[in-house]
């Protein structure tokens, strides 16, 4: 638990708990290099952009992966949720904030139910989220009939820009890095995951109800994945029932890049921000060099094996 | 043994989820009749192949008949294993939708040794027998693009690639270079953006930035056309032009909106009906027409009427 907490702002400290800081380090600086377009303010603001939907994914991932389980159903709940909203406004009329929130408590509900799976029903976390997965992307079809739809006024707000320059969706990422790392740092809940996560039946027998925690941990994943939706959706005016396809091994490479175990007990929200941010660099930067799409897949893949292994080596290291 | 027994319920319920998901989403029967008919449709999760099923379903209404439709997901091994199934169903002819049709002949193998005609829609089957071949020209369909864009603009243009590697992007990319030496226009950029209108605007973005002055859009499907026209903003329709190919509902209406120059219109549901047609007359053993070729037509703002519904 020596790291767990992120109290001020000591730069050495910073880089010895991220090894993958290093990494998007060396990213960017490359990019800068080889691409002069890179270091522009707007592009750097599109990085941002395009890293918001993952790495909000990515923050409830990162939930359910330090408390040692595993989500695959976000890509499939995001897009249900914006699916519900975008039905519930097109289709049935309701007015936007509560279509809204009515996409907010799909996501959660979604949640819950995968929690249930795994907490009451002794699912292993990988099957009863696959599960959901697939019941997610089915229903998104169910309710679009296949065909994207409009999203609500105050759903494509939230992704426009504020003001001329400033992007909201950047905005919300930052707050939800903010909670992810409030919860994880400050709250009985995130205490919690960290404990089940190092080892979960001494998290019984120290009289945490795993079960509920665990059900707190899948439904904040699936609220976060609802939020993850909206965004998308808002970006592009429109809820789309092929929305975020794989969007699920993104998020679970994003917290993985930023240093968190997939055995649980590890992980930090700066982890995975850098992370998400290490995914969005390298799609952004291997657009503008013009990397044919048939190498950018192997490069994608290199670095994300590359990042996790140095981490692991320093790790080893100390 | 306690630990293998709950994996195995597990497993189980997982399977039962799945069947139950499946079945309510994947099949459908419309008509009645006493012929049946298979359709194996690459993925519903595309408004595209949606109209598809639909006009199928209402030629099998019209002409009496059963219609099953399964769905492969775009997993050219699952849609191998749909049709194997239809063979062992009583189907009377099977429609194929490749997901892909370099790897669809599997299928059409499966169809021949059950002696069931088979008929391919929208993407041909290669080294297949097929009795009837229902499609749009994607290559022609790309060159037709390359033409438009090159009618609606002049100078740098970039090209937004759907799935690497998919025969819808390798023949629209295709027929887009061959028609690209007719007209002003010069790529600067091919980007892959894998059908997707978030992709569309995330690479669009991206190569605003180091293409700056670019004068044109090629996307290989309206979804990714409709992404590049957010991220394009204002500037859509006014200093850069967009075409885009399908013809969906939404591509559509940005035509209408002005902010998309064009797009080449195949005609799902005129494929889909004519694809029924064609394979009840060959479960009917009457003779059919070895290959129809659905026109895909340059869709813009002046004959934007004709297509609207």
């Amino acid at each position: 638990m020596t790291s767990t907490t992120a109290r001020g702002f000591d730069a050495r400290k910073i880089f010895s708990e991220n090894g993958a800081l290093g990494g998007l380090i060396v990213l960017v600086v490359a990019l800068s290099v080889l691409a002069p377009s890179f270091l522009s303010t707007q592009n750097l603001l599109n990085v941002g952009v395009q890293a918001a939907v993952v790495a909000i994914l990515a923050f409830g991932s990162t939930f359910v992966i330090v408390s040692g389980g595993i989500d695959l159903s976000v890509g499939s709940v995001a897009a249900l949720s914006a699916m519900v909203a975008a039905w519930a406004s097109a289709e049935a009329g309701m007015p936007g904030p509560a279509a809204l929130v009515l996409g907010l408590v799909t996501g959660v509900v979604a949640g819950l139910v995968n929690g249930a799976l795994v907490s009451y029903g002794k699912l292993p976390a990988f099957i009863a989220t696959l599960a959901m997965l697939s019941i997610a992307r089915g229903l998104t079809l169910v309710v679009s009939g296949g065909t994207p739809l409009p999203t609500p006024d105050v759903v494509s707000f939230l992704g426009s820009n504020l003001g001329r320059f400033l992007p909201l969706p950047l905005l919300i990422m930052l707050v939800f890095f903010g909670v992810t790392a409030l919860v994880l740092a400050r709250t009985y809940s995130g205490r919690a995951m960290y404990v089940i996560g190092g080892n979960e039946e001494a998290a019984r027998l120290s009289g945490i109800d795993v079960r509920k925690q665990k059900l707190v941990i899948y439904a904040l994943s699936g609220l976060f994945a609802a939020v993850a939706g909206l965004l998308l959706a808002g970006r592009l005016s429109s809820a789309g029932p092929q929305a975020a396809v794989g969007y699920e091994l993104d998020a679970i490479a994003a917290v993985v890049i930023g240093g968190a175990s997939l055995s649980g007990g590890v992980g930090r929200a700066s982890g995975t921000l850098i992370g998400a941010l290490v995914l969005a660099v390298l799609r952004n930067g291997l657009n503008q060099l013009q990397v044919t799409p048939f190498w950018q897949q192997v490069v994608i893949g290199v670095v994300i094996a590359l990042a996790v292994l140095l981490d692991t080596l320093r790790r080893r290291s100390r | 043994m306690k630990l293998t027994r709950r994996v195995a319920l597990s497993a189980l319920s997982v399977t039962a989820l799945a069947v139950t998901a499946a079945c309510g989403s994947g099949s459908s029967a419309s008509g009645g009749g006493d012929i049946s008919i298979g359709l194996a449709v690459s993925t519903l999760n595309n408004p595209y192949f949606v109209e598809l099923k639909q006009g199928a379903e209402e030629a099998a209404k019209e002409l009496g008949v059963k219609l099953v439709v399964v769905d492969a997901q775009n997993d050219a091994t699952n849609q191998v294993n749909q049709v194997q199934t239809f063979t062992t169903q009583g189907v009377k002819s099977i429609i194929i939708n490749p997901v892909d049709s370099k790897q669809a002949a599997p299928a059409a193998k499966a169809a021949e040794n059950a002696s069931i005609p088979l008929v391919s829609v929208d993407r041909s089957v290669e080294g297949g027998k097929v009795a009837s071949e229902v499609t749009s020209n994607n290559v022609q369909g790309g060159s037709l693009a390359a033409v438009e864009l090159g009618r609606a603009t002049s100078g740098e243009v970039v090209h937004l690639q759907g799935i690497p590697g998919a025969s819808a992007a390798r023949d629209r990319g295709q027929g887009f270079e061959q028609g690209l030496n007719s007209g002003s226009i010069k790529v600067v950029a091919s980007q892959a953006a894998d059908f997707d209108r978030a992709k569309g605007l995330d690479v669009m973005n991206n190569l605003l930035q180091s293409n700056p002055g670019l004068k044109g859009v090629f996307a290989d499907n309206d979804e990714m056309a409709l992404g590049a026209i957010k991220a394009l903003g204002a500037r859509a329709g006014k200093d850069v032009q967009v075409v885009g190919f399908d013809g969906t509902p939404d591509g559509l209406k940005a035509i209408e909106d002005g902010t998309m120059a064009a797009t080449i219109a195949q005609q799902p549901k005129v494929l889909g009906h004519k694809a029924v047609e064609e394979a009840v007359k060959a479960a009917k053993g009457e003779p059919v027409q070895r290959v129809i070729d659905v026109e895909v037509k340059v869709v813009n703002k002046q004959n934007l009427a004709e297509f609207k519904k």
